[in-house]
């Protein structure tokens, strides 16, 4: 499945998460951030984003929210405010990363 | 004389060195092979067991036995805890000093309930109003609790993902409307389950099933509830959203981690100290002399003690051929069979994988059964009551199941008008960088 952001083509998944990471830019990201509510990424977003999307491309998956609050440099009750809902999905949406693993 | 150490002595770690015990008896009796097996105590808790605890189904001595009397003696039983692995070195380091060198490593010390990460969740309140059911004594705690407790807001709270046994929560709120019904006071207890996933269980078609049994019990569900901060005297949780859910008796379903020496073990575990873990190989991505298996590792299913043993199947014949220098066996299809008691001497029985959801149909034997999928029925009930005599006896000792295959079989099962499933790529595996790769579902 493709869909296309800022005028570029991607691959995503059936809910909208890129599957592959290096179709990424960052006006693709700005984009999905508006998507989802976000209508301007802070330098904080950023931060965020950034965080994730090299912890993924680093261990081959997404950092749970718990490591986020820990290690991004961004305290959880922060992320929750910059991405409302769900932190650890959200930044790795907009980051351009598959869906972090939901467990069953 | 090639040595296997096994860290962690609970289902899976039990199941795999009686395995391997029995695979290689001629070369343990010849001196060419030892297993050892290591585990911090002698008390090996019947997990499933914990459950029927508070509700005073089974008394906390029901549940447990002595380790060491399941491991065959021709296994090495070692009593110690782990201070960490060193991969470089091939050997581990126990907490007294004592060392363990291996030519084969198998981690199987499963995952932990960490309530003291939730801030406020042990403070004032805790083991008053505040219990969790995931070890013996919290189990223990709450069945005294809820014998004198006269009503008001039962609140259920997972606080985050994974946990063991994942249908754990939904089977405690259903024995709970049982027990209060019984008890003659349904009516003034009101139960809710607050769950950071956004439906009462990840696949769709359980989801939907299980979402109905609530409704259809009066019981309260609030999604996408992330729980920031517990705060005992006042009987509330709190969403890092700043959401609030009042309570008068909170059983927590704590924050899980893997065991602690994962994380003091250089490469090892993920962030949240599981192995990492090839899926399918059960190989840990450290080194090729490692392996692990059942809540352990971080590969994307249940935590549950069928997934250990369907798992341990496939790791024997991986050891076989690690050991006969031959190529792994990617077998394990993410294998899961869980039953889920659903109160009134019922139960519904659930069978899915990696890419299978669970289905509505009969099970093990298609057409005939006994036992019915995604349905509830007395018979799945007592399924899941003799499986207690099945752990001990034959799980344990490491016997197959009859008619029960390590891979999921489609056999009984009803396909229907499925809803297509998502495929990406799984945990664990390496990063995708732009490659097109088609690889195991993740819920």
């Amino acid at each position: 499945m493709t869909a296309t952001f800022a005028g570029h083509q991607v691959d995503v998944d059936h809910e909208g998460y890129m599957q592959k990471p290096a179709q990424w830019n960052k006006e693709i990201a700005a984009e999905m951030a508006r998507e989802v509510g976000i209508e301007t990424l802070t330098e904080r977003h950023w931060q965020v984003v950034e965080f994730v999307r090299s912890r993924y491309l680093e261990t081959g998956s997404a950092p749970s929210i718990r490591s986020l609050g820990k290690e991004s440099g961004v305290p959880v009750k922060e992320l929750y405010k910059l991405f409302p809902k769900g932190p650890a999905k959200l930044a790795a949406r907009i980051g351009g990363i598959p869906k972090p693993r939901g467990c069953i | 004389m090639k040595r296997m150490v096994i860290l962690g002595a609970g289902t899976a770690g039990t199941i795999m060195a009686n395995r391997l015990r029995k695979l290689y008896k001629r070369q343990i009796r010849a001196g060419e092979m030892s297993i050892s097996i290591v585990d911090q105590d002698n008390q090996h808790v019947y997990q499933p067991g914990l459950l029927f605890v508070p509700f005073q189904t089974y008394t906390p001595e029901d549940t447990v036995e002595p380790r060491r009397h399941h491991i065959h003696e021709e296994v090495d039983y070692v009593t110690g805890e782990i201070d960490r692995v060193a991969p470089d070195e091939d050997r581990v380091y126990l907490s007294d000093g004592r060392t363990l060198d291996y030519d084969i490593l198998i981690l199987a010390t499963g995952t932990r309930v960490v309530p003291e990460e939730t801030e406020g969740l042990t403070g004032e309140g805790w083991h008053e109003k505040m219990f969790e059911f995931y070890t013996l004594e919290g189990a223990t705690a709450l069945a005294d609790a809820l014998d004198t407790w006269e009503g008001g807001r039962l609140v259920l709270n997972i606080v985050d993902l994974p946990i063991k046994c994942p249908i754990a929560p939904l089977e405690f709120v259903f024995l709970a409307d049982d027990y209060f019904t019984k008890r003659g006071m349904r009516d003034r207890v009101q139960i809710t389950l607050v769950t950071p996933m956004d439906g009462a269980f990840t696949r769709p078609l359980a989801a939907k099933a299980f979402g109905d049994l609530l409704g259809e019990k009066r019981i309260e569900l609030v999604t996408e509830f992330n729980t920031g901060e517990v705060d005992g005297p006042n009987g509330k949780l709190m969403s890092w959203d700043e959401r609030t859910v009042d309570f008068d008796l909170l059983v927590s379903v704590p924050l899980h981690l893997g065991a602690a020496y994962i994380g003091r073990s250089p490469g090892l575990g993920d962030d949240m100290d599981f192995v990492r873990t090839d899926p399918n190989a059960l190989q840990a991505n450290r080194k090729d002399n490692i392996f692990a298996l059942g809540d352990a590792t971080n590969v994307p299913t249940s935590k549950a003690g069928s997934v250990a043993h369907f798992q341990a199947e496939v790791l024997e014949e991986n050891i076989r051929r690690f050991v006969a220098g031959e190529e792994l066996e990617p077998a394990f299809d993410g294998h899961a069979n869980c039953f889920i008691e659903t109160g009134h001497d019922k139960a519904v029985l659930i069978d899915f994988n990696y890419d299978v959801e669970p289905l509505p149909g009969k099970f093990p034997f298609g057409g005939v059964g006994p036992l019915s999928l995604l349905k509830e029925t007395r018979r799945n009930h007592w399924g899941k009551l003799a499986f207690k005599w099945v752990y001990w006896h034959m799980l344990m000792p490491g016997r197959d199941l009859p008619g029960v295959t390590t891979r999921l079989s489609m056999r009984g099962k009803r396909r229907g008008d499925l809803p297509k499933l998502e495929r990406h790529p799984v945990q664990g595996g390496a990063p995708d960088t732009g490659a097109s790769k088609e690889e195991a579902h993740v819920a």
